[in-house]
């Protein structure tokens, strides 16, 4: 389960963020839409916990986290949440495989290299493995990061625009990818996105409004 | 996947950078590390050589000429003393033993040097075969001179006039030495020198006698004729030190000269050399800390997205610390380990130059143990180098990052 209560949050004394409440059933699939400015991308840092807010209430699985201590954070981070950034952000000086195992690593759960492979077969990635980032397609590129990030079988899927960019085709492509990896993990998916070709694919929407 | 994975793969990614900072590391710590070696050796085999001589006497000169030549068989003699002299100071009575050396001839540029049979005992030489010389023109060979020119048993030579082995040098074909025996390595002097009688040398430098009378040489010559180039003298007692140089340098034609403290002088000059070169080591040692510091450093913006990734993905504040650490300490670990062998390589290098050049050998092949305080030193370096990097590392703002990018 996913729950904000009085999220606040302010940069420079300004606020931009502010969420009243906001629920999501365990397994759900949510689109967080709202203009540029609206705090998508700071909603969806608070989510991921590498934010702490000024104020509020955030609860991730289950995990009111805002009473875990900061390494406490960073393991229920690495175990539970997994996050695909717009600009994918891969280690390039390590492999497919590396970059894989090295989410299990920093999460600090056993290395389990059949679960890569495991995973890197769902994305059509297995003749992939040894290959180094640049040199990856951006569709490849994008699957490997979605790849890191359900690898540790996370609670909460969360994806930073994942489909601007993309022609109509790819877009329903990383969309369904992302669907179908948070169904084989039982995770709550919420994609932050104002690309509104994928309005209609998901029903559950959240909204931000600007903040003046 | 560890941490020296993560490393590994950054440093070989920035392989040239990398590289550059091993390089540097590595000369800096290669040059102490021969410089160690040398000079430890180099002592070392000075104070053997020196070792139960308490003076040395020679013609009036330099007394630091006298050592060299008479003891270290490296500089030339400063002239030559009268045999009447020589045995009047044997019979002095703070004199225990006189070791007399005749010297002027070479063979391929190992000096022949003229004495008797207890300049042998006096270096616990032992002979691998044959005998030692019993009569004149019968020579006993070092073991580098032997390894040199290949001498066996039985073999003849002829010494060459001089003490340098330069072209075209004047040869005694009249009088060829024959070889009795070849001694074991000894790791002194001996081992670089052609062992003969005294009288050998006399006889190859007095023209006006007949070859046949060689054996008899010692015999035929007037006392008046018969010289040495410097006696190698052993004191009675401790009190002889404060009293026979003053009494030679006044009451003789001789110049006396104590090997303890020309050698503790010579080493006096030489450290200043040896100091110049081991502060040009250490400006290298600091300087590739300061090219790893920067690399490091400069690797925290080019890695600022790696960085707030790998918190992202559930890495503590720490563990980014130690990664920009092990970075350094690798860095370190690699030019340590290639500067000590370089240095060992570059020693074993310098030591066949100076056995070719019929010098002091040294050698690579063996360790000091000042060796670990380089490595340590480089270790210390390294990990300096890294630590502002990685404490900035370790406090990456990962939403800030991310935000931008």
């Amino acid at each position: 389960m996913l729950a904000l209560r009085d999220l606040r949050h302010a940069y420079d004394g300004r606020d931009v963020l502010r969420v009243d409440a906001w629920q999501a059933e365990q397994g759900a699939h949510w689109l967080v839409l709202g203009p540029s400015g609206s705090g998508k991308s700071t909603l969806l840092h608070v989510l991921a916990a590498i934010l702490r807010p000024t104020g509020g209430n955030v609860v991730v699985a289950g995990q009111d986290l805002g009473v875990l201590k900061p390494a406490d954070l960073d393991r229920f981070r690495g175990r539970h949440i997994g996050i695909v950034m717009q600009r994918l952000h891969l280690i390039g000086s390590l492999t497919v495989m590396n970059n894989l195992l090295l989410a299990q690593y920093l999460a600090g759960v056993t290395q389990d290299r059949s679960r890569v492979r495991e995973v890197l077969v769902s994305l059509d990635l297995a003749d992939k493995a040894d290959a180094y980032p640049h040199e990856l397609s951006f569709g490849q590129a994008q699957r490997v990061a979605v790849a890191r990030a359900v690898v540790n079988r996370p609670q909460l899927l969360l994806a930073d625009e994942p489909t601007s960019n993309l022609d109509d085709e790819r877009c329903m492509q990383a969309l369904e990818l992302l669907q179908t990896q948070a169904r084989s993990c039982e995770a709550t998916l919420v994609i932050a996105t104002h690309d509104q070709r994928i309005r209609a694919r998901i029903p559950d929407h959240f909204e931000l409004r600007p903040l003046t | 996947m560890n941490l020296a994975t993560i490393g590994f793969s950054y440093l070989k990614a920035r392989r040239l950078n990398t590289a550059l900072n091993v390089l540097l590391l590595a000369l800096g710590v290669a040059t102490i590390t021969l410089l160690l070696l040398t000079t430890s050796q180099l002592e070392e085999r000075m104070q053997r050589d020196a070792r139960g001589i308490d003076l040395v006497v020679g013609a009036k000169g330099s007394p630091m000429q006298i050592i060299l030549s008479s003891i270290y068989q490296l500089d030339v003699p400063t002239g030559n003393v009268s045999w009447k002299q020589a045995q009047e100071l044997a019979r002095h009575r703070m004199v225990k033993k006189v070791i007399p050396l005749a010297l002027g001839d070479n063979h391929k540029g190992f000096r022949i040097v003229g004495t008797n049979h207890d300049y042998v005992a006096h270096y616990g030489a032992r002979l691998a075969q044959g005998r030692l010389w019993q009569t004149p023109l019968e020579a006993v060979l070092g073991v580098e001179v032997a390894a040199a020119t290949g001498l066996k048993i039985d073999g003849t030579f002829f010494g060459a006039h001089g003490l340098g082995g330069r072209e075209g040098e004047h040869m005694h074909e009249m009088y060829p030495y024959r070889v009795v025996g070849l001694f074991a390595p000894t790791g002194t002097v001996v081992d670089r020198i052609v062992l003969t009688d005294v009288a050998s040398v006399w006889a190859v430098h007095a023209d006006q006698y007949d070859i046949t009378d060689v054996a008899r040489i010692a015999e035929l010559m007037p006392d008046e004729e018969k010289e040495y180039t410097a006696l190698l003298i052993q004191y009675a007692s401790p009190v002889a030190a404060a009293m026979l140089p003053r009494y030679i340098n006044q009451n003789s034609e001789m110049q006396s000269a104590s090997p303890a403290y020309e050698t503790a002088r010579l080493f006096t000059i030489i450290g200043v050399g040896v100091d110049v070169l081991r502060g040009f080591a250490l400006v290298l040692i600091f300087t590739a800390g300061l090219s790893v510091f920067i690399a490091l450093y400069n690797a925290l913006s080019e890695r600022r997205y790696d960085l707030a990734v790998m918190r992202a993905l559930g890495a503590s504040p720490a563990k980014l610390m130690w990664l920009l650490l092990f970075e350094g300490i690798l860095l370190a670990t690699l030019g340590a380990l290639l500067g000590v062998g370089l240095g060992h390589l570059m020693t074993e290098a310098l030591g066949f130059a100076l056995v070719q050049a019929r010098q002091v050998g040294v050698s690579g092949m063996t360790w000091v143990n000042d060796e670990l305080w380089v490595v340590a030193l480089a270790l210390g370096v390294g990990v300096i180098a890294a630590l502002l990097p990685a404490w900035r590392a370790s406090r990456t703002d990962i939403a800030g990052t991310l935000a931008r990018g």
